[in-house]
């Protein structure tokens, strides 16, 4: 009995070995990527396998983790010699990962084409004391995505300009009977939230830091703070975005259960696309709303470059994959789910065929980016935060109370 | 062969586990003690020598003093749960009715079915728009709307129990119903000529047999729920506004998403010693219980 | 007990049925999942059996397309196998040599207890040094790697299985050997170890149960398809952008499958496992 496991355990295993041993002598870059917004899973394969076509030397291992592993990921994989060569990194990680020396400083690599090619808020993507730790690949911020027959079907002629707008326009939506609950973020313990939130302390004029110490406690941030718990307690904000992440926003808006939705670049060709979605034809986007008398449009600098590890033993392979897929021409081909970072890319007809209004959208939304904060110490300001929202939202606490306490435990 | 002889056979007998539990497990843990006195990162700097400081900071900071009611709460109501309904489903078991050999076939799946996968499932099950929970509820009429159930302070860590307490309450069953089987049918014969009712039979023939594999049972099944990480990590990674974070999520938190090995390591002996006291406390429970029985 | 009142017997019949449902529906529902449509999944009310029955996703992912999720999922799957597989076999070697000197020389018998007692341990206790010391013998994202890890488990609970069950084997038989002028390794291997073949397949079948499912440690030491096991993958799966609920469910079917198959069929000795160290206290 023992014997046959033994034997049968003994067997798996070498049959595995076997079989995962490696039959080729190309170099092997490995890659990490989101599996989450912007480009779907099967995009970045494919553009990988022209990749390396045109590199026969090269092989691209790909791995895709949710957003809430890549930052982990990347910082844990730091101590494997042979750990991963090209990492997709947030706006939000090139202080803390300079600081901690997780990717290599490029800035020599990069050519005057991509100087002056490269849209400048794309840039902002790479910094960290001027100096650029990759290259800009997805290139995004939030939008307002509306349902068009239910805005028709309520008596709504244009989709809403400020937040206090989107409150009565949802308002119309549930007392008509046609939604109960119109509105859906993405307002899980997350960053996901964060996103929306900042979209929101850009629209009211607030900021994050002011000389080294938190200021989001104060003004615009708890106007912002104060208007995402006053739409969730009002009853017009879909309850479950408490839970939501972006992919929950999509389903929720594809199935036509909601009226307004924040999501990235990502929704409006997949919402549009009649096979998933219940809601293709309908789908109306524009910038994220202002707010009257502080600023006519939102936005939240959601960009994500692609660097190199400094621990990658095959720095230049690496490059020259980033490169490739940073390029216009890759870009422009996958410009349904993130826009390109290339300023003449937006005149291109190829690119703004077939979503004219999204690109539209994105003039006005892109050249609003607003950064969150440039700090080391991200990832605990951004939990302190997190913590805030859920803990206002739920009536835990008051918003100025949730932020005070938020504001001492950044860590800043 | 002189006893001393044997003695020292069987210590090389052990050298080899010995040696790999060294490496694997007492070096690791003399490790995070010295870490648990520096400012070390997860990478890069080593560290300097900081005293206390760690620890000071854990034990006041309200993080981790809501973190340890959490775990608290997890584990008492889980472990208590698991236990009261495995011994009615052993009980059960060992009455006789069609079909019991496959339904006691079919009280290992739950236990069998990787941890993982069971959040995974669960979390699908109570997904707040498309879940079985809500639909099922709605449509026999005891909801009548959708609700959030990992997304409200208040059910999240319901949910989180029951999906702990329907994958792990089984254990408790099988390990009771072979007890059960040990009970000899005369005594339990001789008990109902006596005229002794459902309870102080129960009572005083059989759970005198369940206790011993009870308590055994109790201390694993308690221990496991003090250290729970995957469950709640894949489910709601401790989420709505921090209200299922566990000690062990806080320290992964703290050590791996934060890099602040130093203060994680203080936070994870915290823990250590937590379940360590727990451990022993049983230990003397079950000793005593064996003593009187 | 012989004499059943007619109530008894149906209010059992009907507890039984309730235990039953409560067991398979969870289970049943998984299924059901993985075969339906994701409109079928996203329908209001919701569909408890589809209108259209897809099979696809299976294809998906045991597909070994290169670069596809399929080759993902399957390289998970043999790094499940290969990392519980040696780290069950290792375990059983150090295993069997300690629990059989631990049951026979109770003199040692407290260093027994000593690593017994690691299983109280939290993994987060010792998650930072294994890292730092996995990272620097470069073993950080390899199975050999985290199959040693796993020992901190799987070496502790199997020789407590074991010693137990050594300790069910006469010792008589045994020293009857000695007199005969057996040595050592002749009677483990022609008279103790036959007799222990069954607690030995249990040990081994916990073991593999046991590494098949960790998580923690998997996460932390693992990054890619050279080592992620199965469990990473489907958390990874459950916490990403698959939209698909029905995919997320088709990983859980075939994570579950193994451990699901030995529990059916290797029922009996799972539970004198179970029992056995319960039992004796």
């Amino acid at each position: 009995m023992l014997k046959s496991v033994t034997t049968a355990l003994l067997g798996a295993t070498l049959l595995a070995a076997a079989l995962s041993a490696p039959a080729h002598a190309q170099t092997k870059i490995n890659a990490l990527f989101m599996a989450q917004a912007a480009y779907s899973e099967a995009d970045v394969r494919a553009m990988t396998e022209s990749f390396t076509k045109a590199n026969p030397d090269i092989s691209v291992n790909l791995e895709f983790v949710p957003y809430e592993g890549l930052h982990d990921k990347t910082v844990l994989a730091q101590g494997s010699g042979g750990g991963y060569d090209v990492v997709l990194f947030d706006v939000i990680w090139p202080a803390e990962y300079a600081t901690n020396k997780v990717l290599l400083d490029v800035s020599d690599k990069i050519t005057p084409e991509m100087k002056s090619g490269v849209l400048p808020g794309a840039w902002t993507t790479v910094e960290y004391e001027g100096k650029r730790y990759g290259l800009p690949w997805i290139l995004d911020t939030k939008y307002l995505f509306y349902n068009k027959e239910i805005l028709q079907k309520a008596g709504i002629a244009n989709p809403p300009k400020t937040w206090a707008e989107l409150s009565e326009q949802a308002k119309i939506i549930k007392d008509k009977g046609l939604l109960s609950t119109p509105i859906a973020w993405s307002w899980s313990q997350a960053e996901a939230a964060i996103c929306d939130y900042t979209t929101l302390v850009s629209a009211y004029g607030g900021s994050f830091i002011k000389d080294g110490k938190p200021v989001f406690q104060t003004g615009g941030g708890l106007d912002a703070l104060n208007y995402m718990v006053e739409s969730y307690k009002s009853g017009l904000t879909n309850p479950n975005s408490k839970e939501f992440l972006e992919e929950d926003v999509r389903r929720v808006f594809q199935n036509g259960e909601a009226a307004f939705a924040l999501n990235w670049t990502y929704m409006y060709n997949m919402a549009n696309n009649p096979k998933d979605s219940k809601v293709a034809g309908k789908v109306g986007v524009v910038p994220a709303p202002g707010v009257e008398g502080k600023s006519t449009v939102s936005a939240v600098n959601g960009s994500m470059g692609l660097g190199i590890t400094s621990t990658s033993k095959q720095p230049n392979e690496a490059w020259k994959y980033i490169t490739f897929m940073t390029s216009q021409a890759t870009q422009n081909q996958y410009a349904k789910l993130s826009l390109p970072i290339w300023a003449s890319s937006y005149d291109d007809p190829a690119v703004s065929k077939g979503q004219e209004e999204l690109i539209a959208a994105a003039k006005a939304g892109l050249a609003a980016m607003y950064p969150r904060p440039t700090t080391p110490k991200y990832q605990e300001l951004s939990t302190a935060l997190q913590q805030a929202v859920q803990e206002s939202l739920l009536g835990q606490e008051a918003p100025e109370a949730a932020l005070k306490t938020a504001a001492e435990n950044s860590g800043l | 062969m002189t006893n001393n002889w044997i003695t020292t056979r069987a210590w090389l007998l052990m050298l080899p586990l010995l040696v790999v539990m060294i490496a694997v497990i007492g070096w690791p843990l003399i490790d995070t003690i010295r870490l648990s006195f520096t400012d070390a990162k997860l990478v890069g700097t080593q560290g300097s020598f900081v005293g206390l400081d760690n620890y000071v900071k854990v034990l006041s900071g309200s993080n981790f003093q809501r973190s340890l009611l959490t775990t608290f709460w997890f584990a008492v109501l889980s472990v208590s749960a698991e236990m009261v309904i495995g011994v009615l489903a052993a009980l059960l078991l060992n009455q006789r009715f069609y079909g019991r050999s496959v339904l006691r076939a079919l009280m290992i799946l739950p236990w069998a079915l990787p941890t993982v996968v069971n959040a995974t499932l669960w979390r699908l099950i109570y997904n707040p728009e498309y879940g079985a929970l809500n639909a099922l509820l709605v449509q026999i009429g005891m909801l009548d709307s959708y609700r959030s159930w990992l997304g409200e302070p208040g059910t999240a860590l319901a949910s989180l129990i029951l999906a702990d307490c329907w994958k792990n309450f089984p254990l408790v069953a099988l390990i009771a119903l072979a007890a059960l089987q040990a009970v000899p049918r005369d005594i339990t014969a001789a008990s109902m000529v006596d005229g002794a009712g459902v309870w102080s039979r129960f009572r005083f023939v059989t759970l005198p047999y369940l206790a011993g594999p009870l308590m055994v049972a109790l201390v694993l099944r308690t221990i496991e729920a003090f250290k729970v990480f995957d469950i709640i990590w894949v489910m709601t990674r401790g989420g709505p506004a921090n209200s299922t974070r566990t000690l062990s999520i806080l320290v992964y938190q703290e050590a791996f998403s934060f890099q602040r090995a130093g203060s994680g390591a203080s936070l994870a002996l915290i823990v250590t010693l937590l379940v360590t006291v727990l451990a022993v406390a049983y230990a003397a429970l079950i000793r005593k219980t064996a003593g009187a029985s | 007990m012989e004499r059943q009142s007619l109530t008894l017997t149906i209010f059992v019949h009907i507890a039984a049925l309730v235990l039953a449902i409560v067991i398979l529906a969870p289970v049943a529902w998984l299924f059901v999942m993985s075969i339906s449509s994701t409109p079928d999944l996203l329908a209001k009310p919701l569909h408890w059996w589809p209108d259209t029955v897809d099979l696809s996703r299976y294809g998906v992912l045991l597909s070994s397309v290169a670069n596809s999720a399929g080759e993902a999922f399957v390289a998970s799957l043999f790094n499940s196998l290969k990392v519980a597989g040696m780290a069950t076999i290792a375990a059983l070697a150090i295993a069997v040599p300690a629990a059989w000197a631990v049951s026979r020389t109770p003199a040692v018998g407290w260093s027994l207890y000593a690593v017994i007692a690691t299983y109280m341990l939290p993994p987060v206790a010792l998650a930072v040094p294994l890292y730092m010391a996995l990272a620097w013998w470069g073993l950080l994202n390899n199975v050999f790697g985290l199959a040693l890890v796993y020992l901190t488990i799987l070496a502790p609970f199997t020789t407590w299985l074991l010693k137990s069950g050594f300790d069910s084997i006469p010792r008589e038989i045994e020293s009857a050997a000695v007199m005969d002028g057996a040595r050592l390794d002749q009677i483990l291997r022609l008279i103790t170890l036959p007799l222990a073949a069954p607690v030995m397949a249990t040990a081994a079948l916990f073991a593999f149960l046991l590494a098949w499912d960790e998580f923690f440690y998997a996460l932390l030491f693992t990054s890619d398809q050279r080592a992620k096991t199965l469990t990473v993958a489907i958390a990874d799966l459950a916490g990403g952008r698959v939209s698909d609920y029905g995919l997320i469910a088709t990983a859980g079917v075939l994570a579950a499958l193994p451990p699901l198959l030995i529990g059916l069929f290797m029922q009996r000795a799972l539970i004198s496992g179970l029992t056995s160290g319960g039992v004796k206290g």
